[in-house]
């Protein structure tokens, strides 16, 4: 069988090409978001071609160039690319040894192709053998058994650059003659511009055009700093009307706010409940520490962009029908940014770059985001309810139902065919608004019902999904979408329903998957669950969810301390990702997961007035600190038989209810609303 | 008001013309060409653009070149393979690393005062850091072995 994302782009030469020079080039079509992929594809195909990790080259993503991938999203990089290069390199590796002519049981070490009929390699066979040729889905990959490189700590090949400190991020990308721009944003989302004084800024020394089209507003100039001080001095020249656009709370938002209601899946609905409960988070920013960044330049008709957007292909598609340009006209190039955890401003600030630099063609622009706007313009993570309600019979769960209420978690540009869903493209004068947010389908993994279908065994169920259909505030995809509030509900209302049974118990009496038993009782083991000592304002509690129903498994213990504020002191994680490419950097992403899923659950909210987004700064959207950063300790379940899974998500849901599982441990307070700080724990606390 | 400006990076004299008030993070990235030092918020609450002063880390982003006229800076350009920029790669420490110079630079600024810290003190000497991925642990790790190994 051919993998899917080869089948979709089968000539081998748009994935590989070996170089006479002994290196060899690869094509992933995916991007790298600091979640250390790049190095793991690398580590596949050295294994699959019997070549040396260094010789890997992972070529940057260039569209229409690279094989097309859509996105870099959803924990399913390692899966499909991954699949793709795998069978792709076996048949590569195939070729050179027919055109060897060394006979079909030649061995290859580290590019070297060697048989009792002579010796011969990769590289001096370069130049004749052709990969112009499509995939067959033979030879099979070799058995796990027999590699060497995947399964191994394979340094990442971004990190030197990073730690160096050398230029890598587009943000250090400097083309010859560039200019620097920036976006005077709207005051609130809802604003229109009434009117504009351009004459102090067009005098500043430096500035080189000042850019009204409608209510988007911006500035060139030959530095950065004078962009900057001129955007500033022309904000404080325009006069805007401001209108009440959003709601007065969150629970305002999701329950008078019309729906689409859908049945995301149902077993004998309809039966009587015993308990019920209802779980809340608020908005939630992706707040990159680098804010958004983009190059974009004019010459003639040809629009060159570089951007860190996860989805290169679709960027160029939404600039064309945001503008009057065609697809063959524009390149758009990744440069890594800042880790993104979901669709950020990356598309955005590209699509700033494209206007700011019409107005100069033959110019490099470069623009990159203030951080207020970073935290206030960017999609948010949506606000989200979720009811639940359960019927339990002699200590069995026996019905369980699950509704869920928010906007949709997916609005990325390209999605839809006639909205470009890129932020500026909504202020223009010739405006083309930005589009209700959607989710995909529950067989992609869903957005708003990701994880709502439980994996324990219920006889009888019911998951609903209500979708907002007005998008007061703008939001999209954040890491693990709505499986982090899905995960939240159904593990607290798990231990809420075990009474006194033991919680860790009562999952297993639920639960028949022998992958999801293996790595609750590993998580449990490991953490020392099972004579663990009740202690004066201390907590210890569980957490569990295989991500998105499909891709890694993951258990998680926390352990906290309740005093003035919920401090987590450990996390004790235990993860089956199916074969593990690399270790550690599963670890890194498990271990990254958990500590940002904990500084959401911990601290993080955006807030807003009826008109303003009012979080723009670290102070009103503070994050996680080093000193209040708990110890993480994955323990990795290696599936060598199964196929790799995903992990960035993984972690997300499950800290997120083992935290609140504690807390409730250590306080004898359930806290059901999101962020777990000490104004929601203390409305929380009776009477 | 545009002016000439003398300073010492990273141990060579340097001569800038530019505007008195310009900030030291943009005199460093974009008219000498150091792209290690990096923007994250442009008023002093994320420690990406840290540099070390006279020992003591400072926000590049809001420091005006006038003030620092004349000083001597170091940037993590300057480090030049350092035990902690060492112990960074060797735990891997970092995710998209998009907060790790301003971290290392911080870490060096520690490890000068107090080479062997304990985790309390590393932990609150990187506070004013912040990193996003979740990469902290690591970054604690690898300081502290810097702190062993140097000493
Ligand atoms: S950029 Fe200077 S502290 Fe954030
Ligand atoms: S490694 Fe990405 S912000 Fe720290």
């Amino acid at each position: 069988m051919i993998p899917p994302a080869l089948a979709a782009a089968p000539r081998l030469s748009r994935w590989i090409t070996i170089n006479a020079s002994g290196t060899v080039a690869v094509r992933s079509g995916k991007v790298e978001l600091g979640q250390g992929i790049l190095t793991a594809l690398g580590q596949i195909v050295a294994d699959e071609l019997d070549v040396g990790f260094n010789r890997i080259q992972l070529i940057p993503l260039t569209a229409p160039v690279t094989a097309e991938q859509t996105l870099t999203a959803g924990s399913r990089s390692l899966e499909e690319s991954g699949a793709a290069l795998r069978q792709a390199a076996a048949e590569v590796r195939a070729l050179f040894i027919a055109a060897s002519g060394l006979g079909s049981h030649a061995t290859v070490h580290d590019g070297l192709i060697m048989s009792d009929a002579g010796t011969t390699s990769y590289w001096d066979l370069a130049e004749t053998v052709s990969l112009d040729v499509d995939a067959t889905g033979e030879p099979r990959p070799k058995p796990p058994s027999h590699h060497t490189v995947v399964g191994t700590s394979t340094p990442r090949i971004d990190l030197p650059d990073k730690v160096y400190g050398r230029a890598r991020f587009i943000h250090d990308m400097s083309l010859p003659g560039m200019l620097y721009g920036r976006v005077v944003r709207p005051p609130s989302p809802g604003a229109t511009l009434r009117s504009l004084d351009t004459s102090a800024t067009k005098a500043l020394t430096g500035i080189v055009e000042v850019v009204r089209d409608g209510s988007f507003l911006g500035v060139v100039a030959a530095q950065e700093e004078t962009a900057i001080s001129g955007a500033e001095l022309l904000r404080s020249h325009a006069v805007w009307d401001e209108t009440a656009s959003l709601p007065s709370s969150v629970a305002e938002l999701l329950t008078s706010t019309p729906v689409e209601t859908q049945t995301v899946d149902a077993v004998s609905p309809g039966f009587p409940t015993t308990a019920t409960a209802y779980y809340s988070r608020p908005y939630l920013a992706h707040a990159s520490i680098g804010p958004a960044c983009a190059i974009a330049q004019w010459s003639g008709t040809a629009l060159e962009v570089w951007s860190h957007t996860q989805g290169a292909y679709n960027l160029r598609k939404a600039i064309t029908i945001a503008l009057p340009v065609a697809l063959d006209q524009i390149t758009v190039h990744h440069v890594e940014g800042s880790g993104c955890y979901g669709h950020n401003g990356a598309d955005d600030v590209a699509f700033d770059a494209v206007l700011l630099a019409r107005v100069v063609p033959g110019h490099a622009v470069q623009v990159v985001w203030s951080r207020a706007d970073e935290l206030a313009w960017a999609p948010f993570g949506p606000a989200m309810g979720v009811r639940m309600s359960a019927c339990v019979e002699n200590g069995t769960i026996t019905g369980w139902r699950h509704e869920t209420f928010g906007n949709g978690h997916l609005a990325r540009p390209g999605m839809s065919p006639t909205a470009p869903g890129l932020l500026s493209a909504a202020y223009l004068a010739d405006a083309k608004p930005l589009f209700v947010s959607d989710d995909p389908p529950t067989a992609r993994g869903g957005g708003a019902q990701r994880n709502a279908i439980p994996l324990y065994t219920f006889p009888r169920r019911e998951i609903i999904k209500n979708r907002l259909l007005h998008m007061p505030l703008r939001t999209s995809a954040m890491r693990a979408l709505g499986a982090y509030l899905n995960v939240f509900a159904i593990e607290s209302f798990m231990d809420e329903l075990a009474g006194d049974v033991d919680p860790v118990e009562f999952r297993l009496r639920h639960l028949t998957d022998d992958r999801a038993r293996t790595v609750i009782l590993a998580a449990a083991d490991r953490a020392g669950w099972w004579d663990r000592v009740p202690e004066q304002d201390r907590g210890c509690g569980f957490g569990f969810a295989r991500y998105s129903n499909h891709g890694a498994y993951c258990a998680v213990v926390a352990e906290v301390r309740a005093e003035q504020e919920l401090q987590v002191t450990r996390l004790t994680v235990a993860v089956d990702a199916g074969l593990v490419v690399s270790p550690d950097g599963l670890r890194n992403q498990i271990e990254g997961g958990a500590i940002q899923s904990t500084s959401w659950t911990l601290k993080e909210e955006v807030r807003f007035t009826r008109t303003r987004v009012t979080s723009t700064d670290w102070e009103s959207y503070p994050i996680l600190k080093f000193s209040e950063v708990p110890d993480v300790d994955v323990l990795l379940v290696n599936r060598p038989d199964l196929p790799s899974r995903g992990a960035g998500e993984a972690a997300q849901g499950p800290t997120a209810a083992a935290i609140g599982n504690a807390l409730a441990d250590a306080l004898g307070v359930r806290v059901r609303t999101l962020p777990l700080n000490a104004e929601n724990i203390i409305a929380a606390m009776p009477g | 008001m545009t002016d000439t400006f003398q300073l010492t990076v990273n141990g060579t004299q340097v001569e800038v013309t530019c505007d008195r008030d310009t900030p030291l993070l943009y005199v460093l990235r974009n008219h000498l060409g150091l792209k290690g030092t990096r923007f994250g918020c442009g008023v002093g609450l994320c420690g990406a653009c840290n540099v070390i002063i006279d020992g003591r880390t400072v926000y590049s982003c809001d420091t005006p070149l006038w003030s620092v006229a004349g000083q001597a800076i170091r940037t993590v350009e300057g480090l030049a393979g350092s035990p902690v920029q060492r112990m960074f790669l060797e735990e891997q420490a970092a995710q998209c690393g998009y907060c790790v110079s301003g971290i290392v630079m911080s870490a060096t600024a520690l490890l000068e005062r107090n080479p062997k810290p304990d985790e309390r003190e590393v932990r609150s000497a990187l506070d004013n850091n912040l990193c996003r991925c979740g990469a902290h642990n690591r970054m604690v790790r690898a300081v502290m072995r810097a702190g062993e190994a140097s000493s």
